[in-house]
């Protein structure tokens, strides 16, 4: 701990807002109660190199806006937006929440540029996305880095390696959170609380319990500090979930990805232009079912449901520029066989699979950007789109692993982040982003739809706590 | 020197960035980037020219260590740009030793003030008014011009070795002057948006680098208008110095002098700030010592000025005109060259975006 935290940590033995966490949301929180004068300080688990969550890792923040605004083109409406969101959450969303997350997207981007938020044009490879979502320059650490800025500029005290253990509740009310720091335990009260610590995805052993043991199998997307302790610690003194427990967000990654906060580049685009087979060498679903975007997010469950949950994707040099470009290079051979061999296929089966499927794809226009009906004949499972014969060496191939992006389970809240009891709310403990998107997003992932949550349930908690503290 | 492994290091990294793309809007390197799916030697270097240190793609990268993908594209391009103005310089040998040591620099700074007390000393002209007064302006002319014009057409050999290895394609006025619009207003240590670059201060941006190193461009540029100048007016028109006050000469020697020397020590200052991890290693006394020899050319000047019809003016007349000597002589060899490359950087990255359009 820097020599300046330690003094504070000492001497304000009562803060007015403890915010729990450092990502996205716990900054929006930290800035807006700290606006208002409040002595607040957050606590993040992560050191400082590794501070801000998954909110590092993120992209883009997905707004309504009724005109053009910032970087954003033309409109989306709160409809529009509303209809998106519906069509991937197959209305598992509470609509009055969903709604007001949506019709305030609009003022946080400003508010956003306020406290020092960068955006840019929409990244080359993502235009489908120009009018829906405002990009960060620099992406997520840099809008992490820009909200410590201004945190720090109000007066907020950082304490790093500060993972919270434990909220003490009295009846509905918090007085203090019990706080790891450098190995010892520490008491620190305030007058209100702020849960903004994220899901749960980087606790394997809970995954398992949720998932079974295929779970030790998955990566993490994200940062390895999101480990669930205080969503389960809330939970057990008997505050209200939301969300199912037993899902996640997976989609098909790179196989040799880290294990923890292999982030963006991990992801891998080439499966509809490709045959995939599990570790059997057989294919188990239709590659080409739709366009990438909308197909992406369920890889991650199907191969999660193959034997030892991995994957090959196999492509040949018609299709090898496609796609964005990988992390890291593709197994590469002039043969089938050589590629096999890389991949550690059974060579006999994989041929098979692979000769089967050309054999089963029909002369027709081939075209990347759309769905050109290019489909398979006579062929389980069938490939529906991008049906070409795979003959032209070389030959490459992709190991797939399922990766998570994020957990369901989640704290209930209110329309004022007010942490929910079967009894009632609490009284002085908020929460704003991953920790409580179950109660919006209870199935499906619309992209910058986690950060539109955390930036307003993040400003909505900080001014509740704010104006709760100063009362 | 550069191990051949720092080449595929390098390569590592773009290709991690090639698949990220967060950091477009810093830069003119990411969309360079992000027209290529595997990148030769040549391309590598054309991006290594292209990045300007700014840092903002280190302070914004969720993958720098202790993360195992270790991204520090600051400190390899850098690495990968030393290398290439090392190894392309003519000749090579010498500039392996200026680039990265200062004591050399020295050296020869020194040597020249030598060189120019023992001409005073036993050439002393018996006429002359002004500098001219202790030394001659033949005995100066026939020491400058080839200490001026030899370094410039190294350099030129240089810069046509290093457009082909970058392959640049057909060079076209118009794509100099997009990479003279760009140097002018130093868009790539703009941040993207203005904000600056991450430098003196961590992860806060700052225009002060962009600013210092403004005043030392703009500063030399002055100064060597100053003596085209003054050179002009005394082929041409007959009008050999000294030059009045309200002269053209003097008015923009004394502002480039001015703003050079802010420049300058700015620019040290500001070093002395960074964090060394993200630039090249092993460089950082040849890089002072250049500043230092820039801004010292600089602040000589004013001082000889300044010492008009006094008798110092001898004294400070060869400790000037030796620095000016050492800074010619070393223009392939120290980082003088990187104006040089940087433009030529620029040049073929307009070419090169055109032809991809
Ligand atoms: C690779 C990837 C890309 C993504 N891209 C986007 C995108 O482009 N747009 C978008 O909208 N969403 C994106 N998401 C989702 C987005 O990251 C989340 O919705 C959002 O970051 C959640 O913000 P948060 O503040 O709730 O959580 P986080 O940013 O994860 O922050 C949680 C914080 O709590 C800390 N913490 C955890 N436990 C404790 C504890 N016990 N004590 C103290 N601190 C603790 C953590 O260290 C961390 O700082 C992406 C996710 C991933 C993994
Ligand atoms: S420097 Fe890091 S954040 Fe920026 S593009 Fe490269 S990998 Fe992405
Ligand atoms: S350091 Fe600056 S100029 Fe260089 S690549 Fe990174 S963002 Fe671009």
């Amino acid at each position: 701990m820097p020599k300046d935290t330690r003094t504070h940590f000492r001497t304000s033995s009562t803060w007015d807002v403890a915010v729990v966490g450092g990502g996205n949301a716990a900054l929006c929180a930290a800035i807006t109660a700290a606006e208002t004068g409040a002595r607040v300080v957050i606590l993040e688990s992560a050191p400082k190199s590794y501070r801000g969550g998954n909110s590092r890792h993120t992209r883009n923040f997905r707004c309504m806006h009724r005109g053009p605004l910032s970087v954003l083109s033309d409109a989306y409406t709160e409809e529009e937006y509303f209809d998106d969101l519906m069509l991937v959450t197959e209305r598992n969303t509470d609509e009055g929440l969903a709604r007001m997350v949506i019709r305030n997207s609009e003022e946080c981007l400003p508010w956003m540029e306020s406290k020092g938020v960068r955006f840019q044009p929409p990244l080359s490879g993502t235009l489908s996305l120009s009018r829906t979502n405002a990009f960060f320059l620099g992406g997520g650490k840099a809008l992490v880095n820009a909200y410590y800025h201004t945190a720090e500029n109000l007066g907020v005290t950082t304490m790093y390696n500060a993972e919270v253990m434990h909220v003490e509740m009295e009846d509905d009310t918090a007085n203090a959170v019990i706080v790891q720091i450098d190995g010892e335990a520490h008491r620190i009260e305030a007058k209100g609380f702020v849960l903004a610590s994220g899901g749960f995805q980087s606790n394997l052993e809970w995954l398992t319990r949720a998932w079974g043991p295929a779970a030790a199998n998955f990566l993490i997307r994200g940062t390895p500090y999101n480990r669930g302790v205080v969503l389960n610690d809330m939970l057990e003194q008997g505050c209200e979930s939301v969300g199912d427990p037993t899902q996640c967000h997976a989609v098909a990654i790179d196989g040799r990805a880290p294990k923890f906060d292999g982030g963006i580049v991990t992801r891998l685009d080439c499966v509809p232009f490709s045959v995939v087979l599990n570790k059997d060498g057989e294919r188990f679903y239709d590659e080409g079912e739709d366009v990438w975007p909308k197909r992406y997010a369920i890889w991650g469950r199907l191969v999660a449901a193959q034997p030892e949950q991995v994957a090959y994707s196999i492509i040949d040099s018609n299709s090898i520029d496609l796609f964005m470009p990988s992390v890291f290079p593709a197994s590469k051979s002039h043969t089938l066989e050589g590629l096999a061999k890389q991949l550690g296929l059974d060579e006999k089966k994989m041929i098979e699979t692979v000769t089967a499927y050309n054999k089963a794809c029909q002369a027709g226009e081939f075209n990347a950007t759309g769905l050109d009906g290019l489909s398979t004949k006579s062929l389980t499972p069938p490939k529906t789109n991008w049906a070409r014969p795979i003959v032209k060496p070389p030959f490459y191939g992709y190991e797939l692993r399922p990766g998570v992006t994020f957990t369901y389970l989640g704290l209930k809240v209110s329309e004022k982040a007010q942490v929910q009891t079967p009894t009632g709310p609490l009284t002085n403990v908020w929460a704003g982003g991953e920790i409580m998107a179950g109660s919006i997003l209870g199935k499906g992932y619309l992209a910058g739809f986690g950060m539109a949550i955390g930036t307003v349930f993040g400003r909505i908690a900080g001014k509740e706590a704010a104006i709760y503290v100063n009362a | 020197m550069l191990m051949p492994d720092q080449m595929q290091e390098a390569r590592r990294q773009v290709e991690i960035c090639n698949a990220c793309r967060y950091c477009e809007g810093y830069c003119s390197v990411f969309p360079s980037i992000m027209r290529e799916k595997s990148f030769s030697d040549g391309d590598l270097t054309h991006l290594a020219n292209l990045c300007h240190n700014c840092q903002g793609c280190f302070y914004a990268c969720q993958y720098t260590e202790p993360h195992e993908f270790a991204l520090n594209l600051p400190a390899i391009l850098a690495e990968v740009r030393q290398e290439s103005w090392e190894r392309l310089a003519m000749p090579q040998s010498v500039a392996r030793v200026m680039h990265r040591r200062g004591g050399a620099i020295a050296g020869l700074s020194v040597a020249a003030f030598a060189v120019f007390f023992v001409l005073m000393q036993w050439m002393m002209p018996e006429d002359g008014v002004g500098f001219y007064a202790h030394l001659s302006h033949v005995a100066m002319i026939t020491l400058f011009t080839p200490a001026f014009l030899l370094p410039l057409v190294s350099v030129a050999f240089s810069l046509r070795a290093y457009w082909r290895e970058v392959e640049g394609g057909k060079f076209r006025l118009r794509y100099f002057l997009a990479a003279c619009k760009d140097a002018a207003n130093m868009r790539n240590l703009s941040g993207g948006q203005g904000q600056g670059c991450n430098y003196e201060d961590e992860d806060r941006f700052s225009n002060m680098r962009r600013w210092f190193h403004q005043a030392t461009m703009y500063g030399f540029l002055l100064c060597f208008a100053s003596t085209s100048s003054g050179t002009i007016m005394h082929y041409l028109f007959a009008m050999p110095a000294p030059y009045a006050l309200f002269s053209l000469p003097k008015i923009l020697g004394v502002s480039g002098g001015v703003l050079l020397v802010i420049g300058c020590f700015g620019l040290a200052w500001l070093k002395t700030k960074a964090d060394p991890a993200l630039g090249a290693k092993n460089i950082l006394s040849g890089e002072y010592a250049f500043i230092f020899l820039l801004g010292a050319t600089g602040l000589t000047g004013l001082m000889l000025y300044a010492a008009t019809g006094t008798g110092f003016v001898g004294g400070l007349l060869a400790v000037h005109l030796g620095f000016v000597l050492t800074l010619f002589l070393l223009i392939p060899f120290s980082k003088m060259a990187h104006g040089f490359y940087r433009m030529t950087a620029l040049t073929a990255e307009a070419a090169k975006h055109a032809n991809a359009n």
